[in-house]
Protein backbone atom coordinates (compact mmCIF):
# COMPACT_ATOMS: atom_id res chain seq x y z
CA UNK A 1 0.00 0.00 0.00
CA UNK A 2 1.83 3.24 -1.13
CA UNK A 3 1.02 6.76 0.71
CA UNK A 4 1.81 10.25 -0.27
CA UNK A 5 2.02 13.08 1.81
CA UNK A 6 2.78 16.86 1.82
CA UNK A 7 3.69 19.65 4.04
CA UNK A 8 4.70 17.36 7.01
CA UNK A 9 8.62 17.62 8.42
CA UNK A 10 10.27 15.84 11.15
CA UNK A 11 11.97 18.92 13.39
CA UNK A 12 13.47 16.95 15.80
CA UNK A 13 15.31 13.42 16.84
CA UNK A 14 17.07 12.71 20.00
CA UNK A 15 17.92 8.85 20.78
CA UNK A 16 18.28 7.83 24.57
CA UNK A 17 20.48 5.10 25.13
CA UNK A 18 21.82 3.08 28.45
CA UNK A 19 25.12 3.80 29.67
CA UNK A 20 25.91 -0.21 30.93
CA UNK A 21 27.81 -1.48 27.65
CA UNK A 22 27.81 -5.01 27.55
CA UNK A 23 30.80 -6.27 25.41
CA UNK A 24 30.40 -9.82 23.70
CA UNK A 25 33.68 -11.50 25.02
CA UNK A 26 31.76 -11.26 28.16
CA UNK A 27 29.00 -13.66 27.70
CA UNK A 28 30.22 -15.83 25.25
CA UNK A 29 30.52 -18.46 28.12
CA UNK A 30 26.57 -18.33 29.06
CA UNK A 31 25.60 -20.03 26.02
CA UNK A 32 25.63 -23.87 25.09
CA UNK A 33 28.59 -23.80 22.16
CA UNK A 34 32.18 -23.75 22.21
CA UNK A 35 33.49 -20.43 23.11
CA UNK A 36 35.75 -20.33 19.64
CA UNK A 37 32.60 -21.31 17.64
CA UNK A 38 30.38 -18.20 19.56
CA UNK A 39 33.44 -16.16 18.43
CA UNK A 40 32.74 -16.55 15.14
CA UNK A 41 29.53 -14.90 14.92
CA UNK A 42 31.50 -11.60 16.10
CA UNK A 43 32.17 -10.25 12.93
CA UNK A 44 30.17 -11.44 10.81
CA UNK A 45 26.97 -10.75 12.74
CA UNK A 46 28.25 -7.44 14.42
CA UNK A 47 28.08 -8.80 18.41
CA UNK A 48 30.65 -6.00 19.54
CA UNK A 49 28.57 -4.40 22.36
CA UNK A 50 25.18 -4.05 23.52
CA UNK A 51 22.97 -1.72 26.14
CA UNK A 52 20.92 -2.45 28.85
CA UNK A 53 19.07 -0.43 31.17
CA UNK A 54 19.00 -1.11 35.11
CA UNK A 55 16.58 -3.36 35.61
CA UNK A 56 13.51 -1.92 36.54
CA UNK A 57 13.98 1.03 33.76
CA UNK A 58 11.24 0.81 31.15
CA UNK A 59 10.51 2.64 27.70
CA UNK A 60 7.97 5.26 29.30
CA UNK A 61 10.74 6.32 32.12
CA UNK A 62 12.95 6.65 29.83
CA UNK A 63 10.48 8.46 27.05
CA UNK A 64 9.89 10.59 30.36
CA UNK A 65 13.71 11.60 30.74
CA UNK A 66 14.12 12.16 26.85
CA UNK A 67 11.02 14.80 26.45
CA UNK A 68 11.74 16.47 29.92
CA UNK A 69 15.78 17.05 28.03
CA UNK A 70 13.38 18.86 25.17
CA UNK A 71 11.76 21.12 27.70
CA UNK A 72 14.24 21.79 29.71
CA UNK A 73 16.79 22.79 26.57
CA UNK A 74 13.50 24.58 25.15
CA UNK A 75 13.53 22.65 21.85
CA UNK A 76 9.86 21.36 22.59
CA UNK A 77 7.07 23.39 24.65
CA UNK A 78 4.45 20.05 26.14
CA UNK A 79 1.76 22.61 25.72
CA UNK A 80 2.33 22.34 22.04
CA UNK A 81 2.13 19.02 21.65
CA UNK A 82 -1.30 17.85 20.04
CA UNK A 83 -0.36 13.57 20.09
CA UNK A 84 1.58 11.80 21.87
CA UNK A 85 2.20 8.59 20.02
CA UNK A 86 3.87 5.65 21.64
CA UNK A 87 4.74 2.31 18.61
CA UNK A 88 6.13 -0.14 21.18
CA UNK A 89 5.69 -3.61 22.60
CA UNK A 90 7.13 -2.15 25.87
CA UNK A 91 4.10 -1.66 27.64
CA UNK A 92 3.72 -0.54 31.26
CA UNK A 93 0.77 -2.17 31.32
CA UNK A 94 -2.09 -4.15 29.50
CA UNK A 95 -4.29 -1.21 29.94
CA UNK A 96 -4.34 1.94 30.29
CA UNK A 97 -2.32 3.16 26.92
CA UNK A 98 1.63 3.79 28.09
CA UNK A 99 0.79 6.99 26.12
CA UNK A 100 -1.64 8.18 28.55
CA UNK A 101 0.57 7.20 31.36
CA UNK A 102 3.54 9.41 30.19
CA UNK A 103 1.31 12.29 29.17
CA UNK A 104 -0.05 12.18 33.04
CA UNK A 105 3.35 12.20 34.32
CA UNK A 106 4.76 14.54 32.02
CA UNK A 107 1.62 17.17 32.99
CA UNK A 108 0.58 17.47 29.25
CA UNK A 109 -2.41 19.03 28.49
CA UNK A 110 -5.48 17.08 27.89
CA UNK A 111 -6.68 18.02 24.84
CA UNK A 112 -4.62 16.30 23.02
CA UNK A 113 -4.68 12.52 21.66
CA UNK A 114 -2.71 10.00 23.07
CA UNK A 115 -1.98 6.58 21.01
CA UNK A 116 -0.41 3.33 21.48
CA UNK A 117 0.75 1.18 18.29
CA UNK A 118 2.14 -2.51 18.98
CA UNK A 119 4.96 -2.92 16.19
CA UNK A 120 8.90 -3.48 16.79
CA UNK A 121 11.50 -3.17 14.10
CA UNK A 122 9.22 -1.16 11.55
CA UNK A 123 7.53 0.80 14.49
CA UNK A 124 9.46 3.79 13.42
CA UNK A 125 8.32 4.21 10.05
CA UNK A 126 4.88 2.75 11.03
CA UNK A 127 4.61 5.52 13.60
CA UNK A 128 5.97 8.22 10.95
CA UNK A 129 3.46 7.29 8.24
CA UNK A 130 0.58 7.63 11.38
CA UNK A 131 1.79 10.83 12.16
CA UNK A 132 1.67 12.14 8.95
CA UNK A 133 -2.25 10.58 8.60
CA UNK A 134 -2.66 12.39 12.23
CA UNK A 135 -1.38 15.98 10.66
CA UNK A 136 -3.24 15.57 7.32
CA UNK A 137 -6.96 15.89 10.03
CA UNK A 138 -6.21 19.17 10.45
CA UNK A 139 -6.62 19.65 13.93
CA UNK A 140 -2.68 18.71 14.76
CA UNK A 141 -0.17 20.35 14.54
CA UNK A 142 2.69 18.36 16.29
CA UNK A 143 3.46 15.22 17.09
CA UNK A 144 5.93 13.42 19.63
CA UNK A 145 6.63 9.79 18.45
CA UNK A 146 8.42 7.71 20.97
CA UNK A 147 9.99 4.51 20.03
CA UNK A 148 12.11 1.30 21.29
CA UNK A 149 11.92 -1.65 23.25
CA UNK A 150 13.05 -2.68 27.27
CA UNK A 151 12.74 -6.14 26.38
CA UNK A 152 15.75 -7.64 28.50
CA UNK A 153 13.74 -9.50 30.49
CA UNK A 154 11.70 -11.15 27.54
CA UNK A 155 14.93 -12.71 25.89
CA UNK A 156 16.44 -15.88 27.21
CA UNK A 157 20.14 -14.58 28.31
CA UNK A 158 20.96 -18.23 27.32
CA UNK A 159 19.95 -17.84 23.70
CA UNK A 160 23.03 -17.06 21.82
CA UNK A 161 20.33 -16.24 18.24
CA UNK A 162 18.75 -13.24 20.31
CA UNK A 163 20.48 -12.73 23.65
CA UNK A 164 23.54 -11.33 22.07
CA UNK A 165 22.28 -8.48 19.67
CA UNK A 166 19.34 -7.40 21.81
CA UNK A 167 19.38 -3.62 22.23
CA UNK A 168 17.05 -1.12 25.00
CA UNK A 169 17.17 2.07 23.49
CA UNK A 170 14.31 5.06 23.21
CA UNK A 171 13.72 7.25 19.64
CA UNK A 172 11.44 10.55 20.28
CA UNK A 173 11.14 12.31 17.31
CA UNK A 174 9.07 15.79 16.93
CA UNK A 175 6.82 15.53 13.42
CA UNK A 176 4.61 18.98 12.32
CA UNK A 177 2.90 20.59 9.56
CA UNK A 178 5.43 22.12 6.87
CA UNK A 179 7.57 21.60 4.47
CA UNK A 180 6.22 21.27 0.66
CA UNK A 181 8.50 18.65 -0.61
CA UNK A 182 6.71 15.55 -1.27
CA UNK A 183 6.67 12.24 1.01
CA UNK A 184 5.97 9.01 -0.23
CA UNK A 185 5.60 5.51 1.81
CA UNK A 186 4.59 2.01 2.09
CA UNK A 187 3.57 -0.55 3.58
CA UNK A 188 3.37 -4.53 3.60
CA UNK A 189 1.91 -6.30 5.92
CA UNK A 190 1.99 -10.30 6.51
CA UNK A 191 0.13 -11.65 9.31
CA UNK A 192 -0.17 -15.07 7.77
CA UNK A 193 3.54 -15.31 9.13
CA UNK A 194 3.26 -14.37 12.62
CA UNK A 195 4.60 -16.70 14.08
CA UNK A 196 7.93 -16.16 12.49
CA UNK A 197 9.17 -13.50 15.57
CA UNK A 198 7.07 -13.75 18.57
CA UNK A 199 6.89 -13.99 22.40
CA UNK A 200 4.03 -16.82 22.85
CA UNK A 201 3.25 -16.74 26.59
CA UNK A 202 2.68 -13.44 28.66
CA UNK A 203 -0.69 -12.34 26.87
CA UNK A 204 -3.86 -13.31 26.62
CA UNK A 205 -3.33 -16.12 24.06
CA UNK A 206 -0.91 -17.99 26.61
CA UNK A 207 -0.58 -16.58 29.72
CA UNK A 208 2.56 -16.64 31.94
CA UNK A 209 2.77 -19.41 34.07
CA UNK A 210 5.54 -21.24 36.29
CA UNK A 211 5.11 -24.06 33.14
CA UNK A 212 6.13 -20.99 30.41
CA UNK A 213 8.65 -19.69 32.73
CA UNK A 214 11.03 -23.04 33.02
CA UNK A 215 13.74 -23.04 30.31
CA UNK A 216 13.67 -25.73 27.63
CA UNK A 217 17.08 -26.91 25.67
CA UNK A 218 15.93 -26.53 22.40
CA UNK A 219 17.44 -28.41 19.50
CA UNK A 220 19.39 -25.99 18.19
CA UNK A 221 21.50 -25.91 21.45
CA UNK A 222 19.62 -22.58 22.90
CA UNK A 223 17.91 -22.88 25.84
CA UNK A 224 14.48 -20.92 26.18
CA UNK A 225 11.53 -20.64 27.98
CA UNK A 226 8.05 -20.32 26.60
CA UNK A 227 8.12 -16.52 27.95
CA UNK A 228 11.18 -15.68 25.95
CA UNK A 229 11.75 -14.26 22.32
CA UNK A 230 11.69 -16.42 19.74
CA UNK A 231 12.56 -16.09 16.55
CA UNK A 232 12.25 -18.55 13.15
CA UNK A 233 15.61 -16.83 12.22
CA UNK A 234 15.69 -18.44 8.67
CA UNK A 235 11.61 -17.00 8.01
CA UNK A 236 12.80 -13.63 9.12
CA UNK A 237 16.01 -13.58 6.76
CA UNK A 238 13.92 -14.91 3.79
CA UNK A 239 11.41 -11.99 4.57
CA UNK A 240 13.86 -9.27 4.83
CA UNK A 241 15.86 -10.59 1.29
CA UNK A 242 13.34 -11.44 -0.91
CA UNK A 243 10.25 -9.20 -0.09
CA UNK A 244 11.86 -6.27 1.64
CA UNK A 245 13.95 -4.98 -1.46
CA UNK A 246 11.03 -5.31 -3.59
CA UNK A 247 8.65 -3.25 -1.60
CA UNK A 248 11.35 -0.88 -1.26
CA UNK A 249 11.92 -0.76 -5.30
CA UNK A 250 8.17 -0.68 -5.60
CA UNK A 251 8.17 2.64 -3.51
CA UNK A 252 11.52 4.32 -5.81
CA UNK A 253 9.41 3.49 -8.61
CA UNK A 254 6.27 5.16 -6.86
CA UNK A 255 8.70 8.15 -5.77
CA UNK A 256 10.37 8.55 -9.07
CA UNK A 257 13.59 8.06 -7.12
CA UNK A 258 17.04 6.68 -7.55
CA UNK A 259 19.90 5.42 -5.65
CA UNK A 260 22.31 8.49 -6.41
CA UNK A 261 18.81 10.76 -5.18
CA UNK A 262 19.15 9.13 -1.41
CA UNK A 263 21.88 10.72 0.77
CA UNK A 264 21.84 7.63 2.66
CA UNK A 265 19.28 4.39 3.68
CA UNK A 266 18.75 4.71 7.28
CA UNK A 267 17.43 0.99 7.87
CA UNK A 268 15.94 -0.77 10.61
CA UNK A 269 19.49 -3.34 12.03
CA UNK A 270 18.76 -6.59 12.73
CA UNK A 271 22.05 -7.72 12.74
CA UNK A 272 24.72 -6.58 10.40
CA UNK A 273 24.73 -9.46 7.98
CA UNK A 274 21.33 -9.09 6.68
CA UNK A 275 21.67 -5.78 6.73
CA UNK A 276 24.93 -6.11 4.43
CA UNK A 277 23.17 -8.81 2.53
CA UNK A 278 20.40 -6.30 1.53
CA UNK A 279 22.29 -3.97 0.68
CA UNK A 280 23.95 -6.67 -1.61
CA UNK A 281 20.48 -7.22 -2.88
CA UNK A 282 19.73 -3.87 -3.51
CA UNK A 283 23.21 -2.58 -4.75
CA UNK A 284 23.70 0.31 -2.11
CA UNK A 285 26.99 1.10 -1.31
CA UNK A 286 27.75 -0.09 2.31
CA UNK A 287 28.73 3.67 3.01
CA UNK A 288 25.51 4.65 2.50
CA UNK A 289 23.62 2.28 4.87
CA UNK A 290 25.13 2.62 8.15
CA UNK A 291 25.22 -1.19 9.94
CA UNK A 292 27.13 0.34 13.43
CA UNK A 293 24.04 0.65 15.51
CA UNK A 294 23.32 -2.83 16.39
CA UNK A 295 27.05 -3.31 16.51
CA UNK A 296 27.55 -0.63 19.54
CA UNK A 297 24.60 -0.46 21.01
CA UNK A 298 22.52 -3.92 19.94
CA UNK A 299 18.90 -3.88 18.11
CA UNK A 300 16.34 -1.83 20.15
CA UNK A 301 13.70 -2.54 18.15
CA UNK A 302 11.89 0.78 16.55
CA UNK A 303 14.73 3.12 18.08
CA UNK A 304 17.23 1.79 16.05
CA UNK A 305 16.39 4.17 12.89
CA UNK A 306 16.42 7.39 15.29
CA UNK A 307 19.85 6.05 16.56
CA UNK A 308 20.84 5.49 12.82
CA UNK A 309 20.03 9.22 12.30
CA UNK A 310 21.27 10.63 15.48
CA UNK A 311 24.37 9.07 15.93
CA UNK A 312 25.51 9.02 12.06
CA UNK A 313 23.78 11.69 10.57
CA UNK A 314 23.58 14.41 13.87
CA UNK A 315 25.50 17.00 13.27
CA UNK A 316 24.47 17.15 9.23
CA UNK A 317 20.61 16.50 9.51
CA UNK A 318 21.51 20.02 12.28
CA UNK A 319 22.38 22.06 9.36
CA UNK A 320 21.40 20.31 6.41
CA UNK A 321 18.60 18.74 4.09
CA UNK A 322 18.89 15.60 2.59
CA UNK A 323 17.05 13.14 1.24
CA UNK A 324 16.51 9.82 3.11
CA UNK A 325 15.30 6.00 3.00
CA UNK A 326 13.94 4.97 5.97
CA UNK A 327 12.45 0.95 6.08
CA UNK A 328 11.85 -1.14 8.99
CA UNK A 329 11.02 -4.44 9.02
CA UNK A 330 10.46 -7.61 11.11
CA UNK A 331 8.05 -8.93 13.32
CA UNK A 332 3.84 -9.36 11.61
CA UNK A 333 5.70 -9.71 9.63
CA UNK A 334 6.06 -6.17 8.68
CA UNK A 335 8.44 -3.71 6.23
CA UNK A 336 7.52 -0.12 6.07
CA UNK A 337 9.64 2.57 4.08
CA UNK A 338 9.64 6.12 3.87
CA UNK A 339 11.30 8.13 1.15
CA UNK A 340 11.32 11.99 2.32
CA UNK A 341 13.59 15.14 2.88
CA UNK A 342 14.87 15.96 6.36
CA UNK A 343 17.21 18.59 7.65
CA UNK A 344 17.78 21.77 9.79
CA UNK A 345 16.51 19.92 12.58
CA UNK A 346 16.42 21.55 16.31
CA UNK A 347 18.17 19.12 17.52
CA UNK A 348 19.67 15.41 16.37
CA UNK A 349 21.65 13.87 18.87
CA UNK A 350 21.96 10.58 21.07
CA UNK A 351 22.06 11.39 24.94
CA UNK A 352 22.86 8.91 27.86
CA UNK A 353 19.62 8.23 29.85
CA UNK A 354 20.18 9.85 33.53
CA UNK A 355 23.55 12.03 32.62
CA UNK A 356 22.06 15.26 30.81
CA UNK A 357 19.54 16.69 33.47
CA UNK B 1 37.62 -25.76 -4.72
CA UNK B 2 37.03 -28.30 -3.03
CA UNK B 3 39.57 -28.60 -0.68
CA UNK B 4 39.31 -24.69 0.13
CA UNK B 5 35.61 -25.04 1.19
CA UNK B 6 36.79 -28.00 2.97
CA UNK B 7 39.58 -26.11 4.89
CA UNK B 8 36.91 -23.37 5.53
CA UNK B 9 34.30 -26.05 7.08
CA UNK B 10 36.84 -27.25 9.14
CA UNK B 11 37.67 -24.04 10.43
CA UNK B 12 33.86 -23.38 11.05
CA UNK B 13 33.74 -26.83 13.43
CA UNK B 14 37.22 -28.45 13.99
CA UNK B 15 35.93 -31.51 15.70
CA UNK B 16 33.73 -32.49 12.97
CA UNK B 17 35.28 -35.01 9.88
CA UNK B 18 32.84 -33.14 6.82
CA UNK B 19 34.33 -35.99 4.65
CA UNK B 20 31.76 -38.21 6.56
CA UNK B 21 28.22 -36.35 6.14
CA UNK B 22 26.56 -36.40 2.54
CA UNK B 23 23.68 -33.68 4.19
CA UNK B 24 25.96 -31.06 6.63
CA UNK B 25 22.37 -29.78 7.93
CA UNK B 26 20.65 -33.46 8.23
CA UNK B 27 23.12 -34.67 9.90
CA UNK B 28 23.77 -31.14 12.57
CA UNK B 29 27.32 -30.53 11.22
CA UNK B 30 25.84 -27.12 10.52
CA UNK B 31 23.19 -24.95 12.19
CA UNK B 32 22.29 -21.88 10.46
CA UNK B 33 24.53 -19.46 12.53
CA UNK B 34 27.19 -21.85 11.58
CA UNK B 35 25.53 -21.30 7.62
CA UNK B 36 25.98 -17.67 7.78
CA UNK B 37 29.54 -17.97 9.16
CA UNK B 38 30.22 -20.61 6.17
CA UNK B 39 28.82 -17.54 3.63
CA UNK B 40 30.66 -14.79 5.13
CA UNK B 41 33.77 -17.16 4.43
CA UNK B 42 33.34 -18.28 0.99
CA UNK B 43 32.17 -14.67 0.17
CA UNK B 44 35.74 -13.39 1.21
CA UNK B 45 37.56 -16.00 -0.07
CA UNK B 46 36.49 -15.61 -3.62
CA UNK B 47 35.20 -12.01 -3.71
CA UNK B 48 31.53 -12.63 -4.39
CA UNK B 49 28.58 -12.14 -2.42
CA UNK B 50 25.90 -14.89 -2.43
CA UNK B 51 22.16 -13.48 -2.14
CA UNK B 52 19.87 -13.57 0.70
CA UNK B 53 17.53 -16.25 -1.72
CA UNK B 54 20.18 -18.34 -2.57
CA UNK B 55 21.40 -19.10 1.10
CA UNK B 56 18.88 -21.87 1.79
CA UNK B 57 20.14 -25.35 3.40
CA UNK B 58 19.55 -26.92 0.45
CA UNK B 59 22.75 -24.33 -1.16
CA UNK B 60 25.15 -25.56 1.74
CA UNK B 61 23.97 -29.53 2.59
CA UNK B 62 26.98 -31.24 1.37
CA UNK B 63 30.59 -30.03 -1.08
CA UNK B 64 28.21 -30.28 -4.17
CA UNK B 65 26.08 -27.99 -3.46
CA UNK B 66 28.66 -25.64 -2.24
CA UNK B 67 30.81 -25.15 -5.35
CA UNK B 68 27.66 -25.27 -6.97
CA UNK B 69 26.43 -22.37 -5.33
CA UNK B 70 30.08 -20.66 -5.66
CA UNK B 71 30.28 -21.51 -9.11
CA UNK B 72 26.81 -19.39 -10.20
CA UNK B 73 28.71 -16.33 -8.60
CA UNK B 74 31.83 -16.77 -10.12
Amino acid sequence: MFFKFKNKKITSVLAVIPNNVIKFEDEVEQYNFPVKRTLKMKDVMGYKEHRLFDEGIILSDIAVYGLEYLFEKKLLDKNDIDALLFVSNSNDYILPPTSNVIQGRLGLKTDMICLDIEQACAGFVVGLIQSFMMLDSGSINKIVLINGDTLKNKVSRRDRNSWPLIGEACGITVIENGDDSDIFASIYMDGVSYQALTIPAGGLRMPSTSETAKMQLLEDGNERALDNLTMDGSGVFNFVQTVVPVEIDKLFKYANVEDKDIFAYCFHQPNKFMLEKLADKMNISYKKIPSNIVELFGNSNSATIPLVVSFNYGDILQNETHKICFAGFGAGLTCASIIMNVGKLDICSVIEYGKNI
Amino acid sequence: MREKILEILQDLRPELDFTESTDFIEDGYLDSFDMVALVSAIDKEYGISILGEDIVPENFSNIESIIKIINKYL
